[in-house]
């Protein structure tokens, strides 16, 4: 007996081959920018990079592992301090920001053995106390002395226009690596519990998902993509201030970018964080009056439209503009 | 030595100040406020102006600024927490969060960077203080704040032991949604009325800034943490302990004071891993129907 009709399983689409094509360009125009804006237009570039890495990080974490941190900037901050430290000690300070990304990765993984066990609000501030802890103990270090800081200084060893491009290009193969290990994350069998864990918890363990080990291997990612993200900055910024890296304000950025581009979706993290570099490049110097208008969007958007921007626009768009499941179409013979 | 430890016990009478707003309100509405050292800094300035600027007398003010506190928790709940808390569990965290942020900005804003305190609205009292046996001198105003902790954990233990809104609490508790219908009115106002009394007590003891309240929002959060599950005269152990732990550090190392705490919070988390169910989720569970 043959079947009525087919199904075609396919991930692309007209949607998701746009996607692919516009962050071509876009990567491309990155990695030009040296060339067409010079070495201020670099360092714009980076930080785009950053921000991106820190939204997609943070809502990789609270979108699909359902654990809000408030304190992500213990793996921001170490990060720049480890990178600082390896370079003092004599490591080429590039070859130090990559080990400060592993370092990361292996801090999330230790805290993760015991943060882990915290409960919603309380492993958000649980975050925020050892982000606080990790602040007051790079602050003891007398290479920093307190919140003096230092600065990257082996960088000089690079001619600054070389030395911005260099940046800028780690940054975007960075930025890239992480990506494409989310996607691929998401697109594994570990992604199909993620999707379930984000959906819903207890229904996802009641099927037999590994909640723990899969809510863990998200942490570490984040970790790890958060880490990279402070030793860029490091490398963008050359200076070391603790305060400008362990501060909550880095928190605030995040929540924004996740919460105005769209919980549980990368699209929207990415969308919010292109936002969030245009809002800051137009409205920054106004100091605390930008953050308390980032802050009452933020929370406009999680009381009025808390699936965000891309909660509007991915649902009236045809497929998925960056894939993650299968389209299954039925076609009667 | 012993007025170490006099002044460590001192100090863990503020942070149960500090805490018991917020394990109480969270053991009513099920939501942990990352607002709640902010409001309490906020309370502090409106006493300040109204003390300082407006010559009003400190009691007089504590009236007022309860009242305006409970038109701004009101309008709070309203705005935000009760719509936040109908989109799951992660809202109310980020919206309490993003709360916290405008105001300590706006605060800034308005006050500028300078610390303030409220101990000239008092007089004599800030330097007054109680002469021990072994000449030993402890300030007045931190014996009133650890008695003033006391009677008032005593006083919500009565309220949720005794009162029929406190076993509507119990009867809701798992249920945020029938908790806000019933009795959370009367709830809220205890729950103001611990943050105004913290506002006091932390302005009379020492000079804040703009960005206080993220420091007591840890400290109260720590104390509630560390002193586990079972009922509000935990959170006073709790922080004692944190007080203790604070103390220790600071006479190993001179920055070492909220290393000490923060450490004290983590041990009290290992302590958990090692599954007494020992949980601020649990702190109504096995605190309130005890």
């Amino acid at each position: 007996m043959t079947p009525r009709f087919q199904l075609t399983v396919t991930r692309s689409s007209a949607t998701s081959r746009t996607t692919n094509g516009l962050m071509l360009c876009l990567a491309v125009l990155l990695a030009l920018s040296p060339w067409l804006f010079g070495v201020g237009g670099s360092a714009r570039a980076v930080a785009l990079l950053v921000y991106v890495l820190l939204a997609v990080m943070w809502n990789a974490l609270a979108g699909f592992a359902g654990l809000v941190s408030i304190g992500q900037t213990l793996f921001f901050g170490t990060a720049a301090y480890f990178t600082v430290r390896l370079a003092d000690a004599g490591l080429d300070p590039y070859l130090a920001i990559l080990a400060s990304i592993v370092l990361g990765a292996v801090l999330g993984w230790v805290t993760s053995l015991f943060m882990l066990s915290l409960k919603e609000g309380e492993f958000a501030i649980g975050m925020w106390v050892l982000s606080s802890l990790a602040h007051l103990c790079v602050n003891l270090d007398p290479l920093i002395q307190g919140e003096t800081g230092t600065s990257l200084i082996s960088l000089n060893a690079y001619a600054n226009a070389s030395r911005t491009s260099f940046t800028l290009w780690l940054a975007l193969a960075v930025t890239i690596a992480f990506f494409v290990l989310l996607v691929v994350l998401l697109r594994s069998r570990t992604g199909a519990a993620i999707t379930a864990i984000r959906d819903d918890e207890a229904g996802a363990r009641s099927i037999g998902v590994d909640v723990m080990r899969t809510k863990r291997t998200v942490f570490v990612l984040a970790a790890a993509g958060t880490a990279a993200a402070g030793a860029l900055w490091l490398a963008s910024n050359t200076n070391f201030q603790p305060r400008a890296y362990f501060g909550v304000h880095w928190t605030a950025y995040m929540l924004f970018m996740v919460l105005v581009g769209g919980l549980g979706r990368i699209e929207g993290a990415i969308i919010g964080a292109v936002l969030f570099f245009v809002i800051e490049t137009w409205f920054g110097s106004y100091g605390a009056w930008y953050l308390v208008g980032l802050g009452a969007i933020a929370v406009l958007f999680a009381l009025f439209l808390p699936k965000g921007l891309w909660g509007w626009i991915g649902p009236r768009l045809p497929g998925e503009a960056i894939p993650t499941g299968y389209i299954v179409e039925k076609k009667s013979r | 030595m012993t007025s170490q430890i006099i002044n460590a016990i001192l100090l863990g009478g503020y942070y149960a100040l500090l805490a018991t707003g917020l394990a109480f309100m969270y053991s009513v509405m099920r939501i942990i406020n990352l607002a709640h050292g902010t409001l309490i800094v906020l309370a502090a300035y409106a006493l300040w102006v109204l003390g300082e600027r407006l010559s009003i007398p400190l009691p007089a003010g504590i009236v007022v600024v309860a009242a305006a506190m409970f038109a701004l928790g009101m309008a709070l709940h309203h705005a935000v927490l009760a719509r936040a808390s109908r989109g799951g569990e992660l809202l109310p965290i980020l919206a309490t969060f993003g709360v916290a942020i405008i105001l300590d900005n706006l605060i800034f804003q308005v006050f500028g960077a300078d610390s303030i305190s409220l101990a000239p609205l008092v007089g004599d009292l800030t330097w007054a203080s109680f002469e021990l046996p072994g000449s030993l001198f402890v300030g007045k105003i931190s014996v009133y704040i650890l008695l003033a902790s006391v009677v008032q954990i005593g006083l919500l233990e009565w309220m949720l032991r005794h009162t029929g809104l406190g076993h509507r609490i119990q009867a809701t508790s798992q249920d945020r949604a029938t908790a806000a219908l019933l009795g959370i009115d009367t709830a809220r106002t205890a729950a103001i009325a611990t943050g105004v009394i913290a506002a006091t007590a932390m302005g009379l003891r020492a000079a804040w800034g703009p960005y206080s309240g993220s420091v007591q929002l840890l400290f109260a959060f720590e104390a509630v943490v560390i002193g586990g599950a079972g009922s509000l005269w935990r959170v006073l152990t709790g922080a004692l302990v944190l007080a203790f732990a604070q103390s220790l550090a600071a006479s190993i190392h001179p920055q070492g004071f909220l290393i000490g705490g923060h450490l004290a919070f983590l041990a009290a988390v290992f302590l958990r891993l090692r599954g007494a169910g020992w949980s601020f989720t649990a702190l109504l569970k096995s605190g309130v129907r005890a």
